[in-house]
């Protein structure tokens, strides 16, 4: 177990509440909170204790203890990877980094006076405030399913608990059940992530269940990938998946989770397992700050601070940046633009101009991987795609493996990257 | 001249052949262009990202002067490795399973045939008494002494690393197909990203991150990587 140090904090964060912007003669070293320790918000922690070299206090305000990467979750659905082999903890960026690691939810900003709140009372100071809270979902974007209905229609679209449930009642499937996913419109986070998700529960039961079926009902015309996933669906699970997209009913779409029912285009499907992944939304508290216009909130692409308060940067999912997927390398990859702007203000170290960049990498089966990726620029305007690249269909599998190892070699590089 | 000198490498390919190594050596050099991005071999061969090759079969590992082992290879060769035929095949079957922790990214030659071939073909180069020349350098792409010499700003290096670090451990670590980039000379680095620049070097990801670097940037990187362990 870690330590926390919420007595510490607690401490400091009286004694400066007129803590000057840039560090002046050891007047007590300026404050950056960042709310949430996922992709976004551990790396963002990391770099500004790491390059800052103790000259800026790092609080990461995060409740769990153990982070479970949705990234690779997938894969667990398919049983290439277990659940303890995509869990982190934040011992190293408290022991080694120096960083504040309080295990809270933080629930409310005061913008003016500069304070965040957390559930358990306590109140921390900030200088600089990084928000990467992810992704919330939006009540009654799936008619007939709310929160209270995900243990029987799970989303397992934050990992964990959820993605756990998931795999449970998939195995719990009756021979020749159907598995119905009710895909999410855009924009939402990792846009091959349900269509990986559909390939790697096909994998599990032709194993387990080969006459299951596979129904998704698809508000959107098209998808990422689609054409390699289509590719590799009918290559490796031929029959078993069908989809239903809008010009068939799939925007149209309620669900009941007491009988267990789907409707699509007023036709009722008896299913099995419903995997329901809702419309979302920045994080609840990209809202209880006040910086969301819609869905999200507004970022500059230079510096990922908010448009509407230059002292708050948010990073992640819950930006609206322009170009980049919601994703878990482009969370990580605006993080480090946010760190040096955060640092070139409140100590005046060196700012390089924003560069930013993603891949996204899928599994389709066993030793079949693909990906997408393009790097970017900041505008005044947005993140602006500059470049990039896609898997092809009909590429040779060892080039496919090479592919599926490299997403190995990414998943250990991005999770150093984040939790050191 | 040319008959000359590969008369001369017939009579050395024979004379392993039906002494210490099983492979066929003319097979094996068309192997080892798989190795050549980062290992020389041959007179007045250098070290490169990994070792140079002189004298590797049936010698002690870890022992090529100037070249700065893994700790995993650095403490088998304490306890007495020797790159005989047979831990060598081991090692290039698998090198990440034989050797947990090794530098080398380098996912290895399923077939014993390939492997049996390429250690034929270095064992030609063990004997530094008829060492024969090492081959003329060529480098994926050319590159101008200009670019070549720009020094490179660590502290922008390092900056430009950190996207570099989505992937690529800055521990000096490496995972399935991601290699370790960490400690490698300059000009290994320099032409590696220039290669996939040019997009020479297959890989999209890397040909696109390449792609949006300029010299400078490059040199700042290699700068950067090569002062780390
Ligand atoms: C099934 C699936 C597969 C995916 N696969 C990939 C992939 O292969 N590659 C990829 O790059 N991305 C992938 N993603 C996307 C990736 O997981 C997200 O884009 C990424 O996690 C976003 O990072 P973030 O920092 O914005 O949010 P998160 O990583 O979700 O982190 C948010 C954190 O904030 C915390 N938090 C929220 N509210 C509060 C609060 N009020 N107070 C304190 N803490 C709070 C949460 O507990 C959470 O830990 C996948 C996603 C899913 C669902």
């Amino acid at each position: 177990m870690k330590l926390t140090r919420r007595a510490f904090i607690g401490t400091t964060a009286a004694a400066s509440l007129s803590a000057p912007l840039v560090n002046a003669g050891g007047h007590g070293r300026p404050k950056v909170v960042v709310i949430g320790g996922g992709a976004g918000g551990a790396t963002a922690a990391r770099y500004i204790a790491k390059d800052s070299k103790g000259e800026i206090d790092v609080t990461l305000v995060e409740p769990s203890r153990q982070y479970y990467t949705c990234f690779f979750s997938n894969l667990y659905l398919g049983g290439f990877r277990s659940m303890d082999s995509i869990g982190h903890s934040y011992g190293t960026l408290a022991a080694e980094y120096g960083i504040n690691v309080v295990h809270d939810w933080a629930v409310g900003i005061d913008r003016g006076a500069k304070t965040v709140t957390l559930a358990g009372g306590s109140t921390l100071n900030y200088d600089r405030l990084i928000l990467s809270p992810g992704i919330d979902f939006i009540d009654g974007s799936v008619p007939g399913w709310d929160v209270s209905s995900q243990n029987a229609m799970p989303h397992a679209y934050k990992a964990g608990s959820q993605t756990e449930l998931l795999k449970r009642q998939i195995e719990s499937m009756p021979q020749g059940g159907v598995y119905a996913m009710v895909a999410p419109p855009n924009p939402y986070r990792c846009p091959p992530g349900p269509y990986e998700r559909v390939s790697m529960v096909a994998h599990l039961l032709k194993e387990i269940n080969p006459t299951a079926k596979i129904l998704i009902a698809d508000p959107k015309p098209k998808f990422s990938k689609q054409g390699l996933f289509e590719e590799g669906w009918q290559k490796h699970y031929g029959g078993m998946i069908e989809r239903i997209g809008p010009d068939f009913g799939g925007d149209n779409v309620s669900v009941d989770a007491g009988a267990m029912t789907v409707t699509i285009d007023g036709s009722v499907e008896k299913v099995d397992v419903c995997n329901v992944i809702p419309a979302m939304k920045a994080g609840r508290i990209c809202e209880i700050a006040g910086i969301t216009e819609g869905n999200w909130a507004p970022v500059s692409a230079h510096t990922m601070q908010s448009r509407i308060d230059e002292n708050i940067h948010v990073l992640g999912d819950a930006s609206a940046q322009g170009d980049m997927p919601k994703s878990g390398f482009s969370a990580n990859s605006q993080a480090k633009v946010a760190a040096m702007a955060v640092r070139g203000a409140l100590t005046g170290s060196k700012v390089f101009p924003a560069k930013f960049s993603n891949t996204c990498w899928s599994l389709v089966d066993t030793d079949d991987g693909i990906k997408v990726g393009a790097t970017y620029k900041a505008t005044d305007e947005k993140i602006a795609k500059v470049d990039g690249f896609v898997s092809k269909t009909g590429e040779d599998a060892a080039l496919r493996k090479a592919t599926y190892e490299e997403s190995i070699g990414w998943y250990a590089g991005i999770t150093s990257d984040m939790f050191g | 001249m040319k008959t000359l000198l590969s008369m001369a490498a017939t009579v050395l390919f024979g004379m392993y052949a039906s002494t210490a190594v099983a492979g066929d050596p003319e097979k094996g050099a068309k192997i080892f262009k798989k190795c050549k991005a980062c290992h020389a071999v041959g007179d007045g061969a250098k070290n490169k990202v990994g070792p140079q090759l002189n004298n590797i079969v049936g010698n002690a590992a870890g022992a090529v002067e100037g070249y700065k082992y893994s700790k995993a290879l650095a403490a088998q060769a304490d306890a007495g490795l020797i790159w005989d035929e047979t831990a060598l095949s081991e090692f290039l079957k698998r090198p990440k399973a034989y050797m947990p922790g090794t530098k080398m990214s380098f996912s290895g030659l399923k077939k014993e045939s390939d492997r049996e071939n390429v250690i034929a073909y270095l064992a030609t180069f063990s004997d530094t008494e008829t060492l024969a020349a090492a081959p003329a350098e060529e480098r994926e792409v050319t590159l101008s002494d200009a670019t070549l010499s720009i020094e490179g700003d660590v502290a922008y290096g390092e900056y430009l690393a950190s996207d570099c670090q989505t992937c690529h451990q800055v521990s000096g670590a490496s995972d399935g197909g991601v290699p370790a980039i960490v400690g490698w000379p300059r000009v290994e680095f320099v032409y590696a990203m220039h290669a996939y620049k040019q997009k020479v070097r297959p890989n999209p990801v890397m040909q696109m991150m390449a792609g949006g670097l300029g010299d400078e940037e490059i040199a700042a990187l290699a700068a950067y990587f090569e002062g780390l362990e």
